[in-house]
């Protein structure tokens, strides 16, 4: 049995799921009964500084967008930090680490950018026995315009500050989350690593309106007529938040960091994608939002049932298993010919491939042969584009085959070569490393 | 003697108010808003797709149906009755198991194709709820069209020929209009006089006027047509119901399916509606599956349907004969009817000989089986009556007993096309009757705006 055991700097948990900071963290009753269904830890939401809390809005604090099935794709919420009193949050912490020692708690943080500020929180929260701490840096509504949240993390010399800060006054570990809405989220992840984080934890949520009401032309959610940009998440954001976390897992600049991946994850599947990429755990929200609590009892299953059928024995046997295979596009071999193939005994004859092929891209599918409705991929136009295969609605039934070195590759009239030769070597690329011969 | 439910003979009553109601609702419930989102969605918006190549007034489905899955159920709609302005009795009378849905990719795949049927009813019902129309009537042409028939094909003729301008008179020989819709459809099949609204829906584009009780032959005469209107369209249907060629079949209690199934539809009270408590029906079509079916539901004990041939010969399609058995219909297979069995001038029976291929030729085999009945239906076809047309004037030519009409559905007479049951090369379905009836009327339009009379 695969041991999934999870220890992300220093802070063990059974199983490498936490749920994120969010609204299924704000207190102990959503945090125990996670921990019942089976949740390897939390972070908790997002405490600020002593005082009055922060109020929410009282209308709609979540928009989505949906499949046909109502099948919910994608979430947005303009909820702030925890509008609960510091003290009562506190209290709950110690309380709940103490009950369920084998959990990871980690407290979620927002102050303001000044050292006193931080100074006067970690000491409180280090008095929970929490086992760390993460810096909400992304939160993309609200207090990003009072100057916080994505307003430090969009500042890489912000960040480095505030973690420095925070690793001068705290013995717990430090992780560092980031927001996606930054052109290259190298740059904070580097800022952190600078300051000294033990760890970043990415995507936080991403700037979206979900929806316009065109009765009224309003943003989604409307409160009162008026919309604000909220934070996206859900299945939607996966695609975007595993590119960040490779980005970073294959920074030479952050190689070795640890990473807790955020961002759409449903499944165990998810997770192990988010794993392979380079995150030593995950976390999740939306999934749970959606379905509750007990999602967490099919990923853990499921990853189990994976590494066991893949022979993978424990989590470090998968962490960044995937890192090395991402690279540059320039590092692409540019011999490497595949061409799609289609199953006529799989093909149900909708026609999607050959209308997707005939008037978006190389005309290398045909609809009709001998009179017959027949779709079939013409080699001399195929380009290998995968286009046909994304449009087909039947899993498996267009493959793209890869050409053998030394087969014919008709669209060219050449062999296919069996050397490796990417774009930095090409004889177009005027950049070219090495001439060609 | 038993009463109620298992009354011997013909008679009504047999079962209570609710039993009737609930038996003749709705047979394919509407889909809600939200029903209709996720099947529309299942629709893989084909290229060249083969739901719309295998309707006979290719309506352009893929399009309709992503129409709805976005949310635009009158541009939905629209697509629709562009192709078939009687979308919305097609939606529910069609046997899409036999056309669209049978050729749908994911019947082909899955065996469970698109509901097109239904998705086309989503959309033609609120269109039809909100009496959207979507065809202004032009400046009148001053030309006139004499429709015969206002079943399916002489309404798409009348509407598309509205919409082109020109007047049209339409002459029926019923009370209502509708044709089969009104007359000849299974109750539960067009519930809430659906058939009615959609007369109203169609003509209130304007310049279709229904005379009815207006018979051919009889009130009026085709060159009577010939002569005051510009042209003249033939949609009256089939008039005559064939015979069962057996010994005794004037009895009391053997009737045509057709005035049942036409009876029944015009009821107002279900309960008044007399049916027999062992009832056999002769044929293998949908009429005889119609028949058989309503009998059931009226709360005859046992029904039979014999049919002379295989199963694999049946008109009625796989679904309608499904749903005849789902209803406790039992449907025999290679008997053929020889005598009706009467005692007191009342059917007691019916004698059926076993019949066998020989060769390429049906034949009885001498073998025979008794049934006790107390109502015989007979649905072995109806036929083309022609003598109304041929009172005066030029006589039309037929074809194998049928109107006979070119592609565009011009007869053998100058200034007259035909379309629907009655003519030749008809597949008795509703949605042909339509796609003819308007193909004929373009036609007449094409004559009469080129060179100003047909």
């Amino acid at each position: 049995m695969a041991d999934i055991r999870n220890n992300f700097v220093g802070i063990k948990s059974p199983n490498p799921f936490w749920l994120a900071s969010a609204p299924p963290t704000d207190k102990a009753y959503n945090v125990i009964r996670a921990f019942k269904a089976g949740w390897g830890g939390v972070v908790w939401k997002t405490l600020g500084e002593e005082g009055p809390p922060v109020v929410n809005v009282n209308g709609p604090r979540y928009g989505a967008i949906w499949g046909a099935d109502r099948r919910l794709l994608g979430l947005n919420n303009i909820e702030l930090i925890t509008d609960r009193d510091l003290q009562v949050n506190l209290r709950e912490i110690k309380q709940v680490k103490k009950d369920w020692p084998d959990r990871a708690i980690v407290v979620s943080l927002m102050v303001p950018c000044v050292e006193d500020a931080w100074k006067a929180i970690l000491p409180v929260v280090e008095e929970t026995e929490a086992d760390g701490i993460e810096l909400n840096f992304g939160c993309p509504h609200g207090m990003s315009e009072r100057g916080m949240g994505a307003a430090v993390g969009q500042v890489p010399e912000y960040i480095e500050m505030v973690v420095r800060w925070c690793k001068q006054n705290t013995r717990m570990p430090v992780i560092t989350k980031l927001t996606p809405n930054i052109t290259d989220v190298r740059k904070p992840a580097r800022a952190a690593h600078s300051g000294g984080t033990d760890a970043v934890s990415l995507i936080n949520t991403i700037n979206s309106i979900t929806g316009v009401d065109l009765d009224s032309f309003a943003p989604q959610p409307t409160i009162d007529g008026k919309g604000s940009h909220g934070g996206y998440c859900g299945p939607a954001v996966k695609p975007i938040a595993m590119n960040m976390v490779a980005e970073i897992a294959r920074d030479p600049e952050t190689h070795g960091l640890p990473i807790s991946g955020i961002g759409g994850i449903t499944t165990w599947r998810d997770a192990a994608e988010f794993m392979a990429l380079g995150a030593g755990n995950v976390q999740v929200c939306t999934a749970a939002m959606t379905y509750g609590f007990k999602i967490v009892q099919e990923m853990i299953a499921g990853l189990e049932n994976w590494m066991d059928e893949k022979g993978h024995a424990s989590l470090d046997d998968i962490v960044g298993r995937a890192t090395p295979n991402v690279t540059d596009w320039q590092y692409l071999n540019l011999n490497y010919v595949a061409k799609a193939h289609i199953d006529q005994d799989a093909c149900i004859k909708c026609g999607r491939c050959h209308i997707a092929c005939e008037d978006t891209s190389h005309q290398a599918i045909t609809s009709m042969v001998d009179g017959k409705r027949h779709f079939e991929v013409i080699e001399a136009e195929c380009v290998g584009c995968n286009l046909c295969v994304n449009v087909c609605p039947v899993e498996n039934c267009i493959t793209m085959e890869p050409l053998a070195a030394g087969a014919m590759d008709q669209r060219t009239g050449k062999p296919v070569s069996p050397v490796y030769a990417n774009w930095t070597t090409h004889p177009n690329n005027p950049m070219a490393k090495v001439a060609a011969e | 003697m038993a009463t109620g439910h298992f009354k011997e003979g013909i008679a009504g009553g047999r079962l209570s108010s609710e039993q009737y109601a609930d038996n003749f609702s709705d047979l394919h419930p509407p889909l809600d808003h939200h029903e209709a989102l996720v099947e529309s969605d299942r629709c893989y918006f084909c290229y060249d797709a083969p739901c719309m190549n295998a309707c006979p007034t290719s309506i352009d489905i893929p399009l309709f149906i992503r129409q709805i899955s976005t949310g635009n159920p009158i541009g939905s709609a629209k697509t629709i009755f562009d192709q078939n302005i009687l979308g919305g009795m097609c939606a529910r009378v069609c046997p899409t198991e036999t056309l669209c849905e049978e050729v749908c990719v994911r019947e082909v795949a899955e065996g469970k194709p698109v509901q097109i049927g239904r998705l086309q009813r989503y959309a033609t019902d609120v269109a039809m709820s909100e009496n959207k129309q979507f065809y202004p009537r032009p400046e009148p042409t001053g030309r006139t069209v004499a429709v015969v028939g206002a079943g399916p094909a002489g309404l798409a003729a009348a509407h598309r020929l509205a919409r082109h301008g020109h007047d049209v008179t339409i002459l029926e020989a019923r009370p209502k209009a509708g044709g089969l819709n009104e007359y000849g459809i299974a109750a539960y099949k067009s519930v809430d006089n659906f058939a009615q609204a959609e007369v109203d829906y169609v003509t209130s584009i304007g310049g279709i006027d229904i005379q009815n009780g207006k018979a051919l032959g009889r009130d009026y005469q085709l060159s009577d047509l010939i002569r005051n209107y510009d042209a003249v369209f033939l949609g009256m249907g089939l008039g005559g119901v064939n015979a069962l060629r057996a010994d005794g079949e004037d009895a009391d209690g053997v009737t045509n399916a057709v005035e049942f199934i036409a009876e029944l539809r015009q009821a107002s009270d279900l309960s008044g509606l007399p049916v027999g408590r062992r009832v056999v029906v002769i044929g293998g079509g949908m009429t005889a599956i119609d028949a058989a079916v309503q009998s059931k539901l009226l709360g005859a004990e046992e029904v039979t349907i014999c049919y002379r041939r295989g199963q694999e010969h049946m008109n009625a399609s796989g679904f309608e004969q499904d749903l005849a058995a789902a209803n406790g219909v039992t449907i025999r297979h290679w008997l053929q009817p020889k005598r009706v069995i009467a005692e007191g001038g009342k059917v007691s029976g019916i004698e059926l000989e076993y019949t066998a291929m020989n060769g390429d030729k049906l034949a009885g085999t001498g073998e025979t089986l008794t049934l006790v009945a107390d109502q015989v239906f007979k649905a072995i076809g109806q036929s083309f009556v022609p003598a109304a047309l041929n009172g005066s004037g030029a006589s039309i030519e037929l074809e194998a007993g049928r109107i006979k009409v070119d592609a565009e559905g011009r007869t053998s007479l100058a200034k007259v096309w035909a379309g629907g049951d009655c003519i030749f090369g008809g597949d008795d379905l509703t949605v042909s009757a339509v796609a003819q009836g308007r193909d004929a009327a373009e036609s007449i339009n094409r004559a009469l705006t080129s060179n100003g009379r047909a």
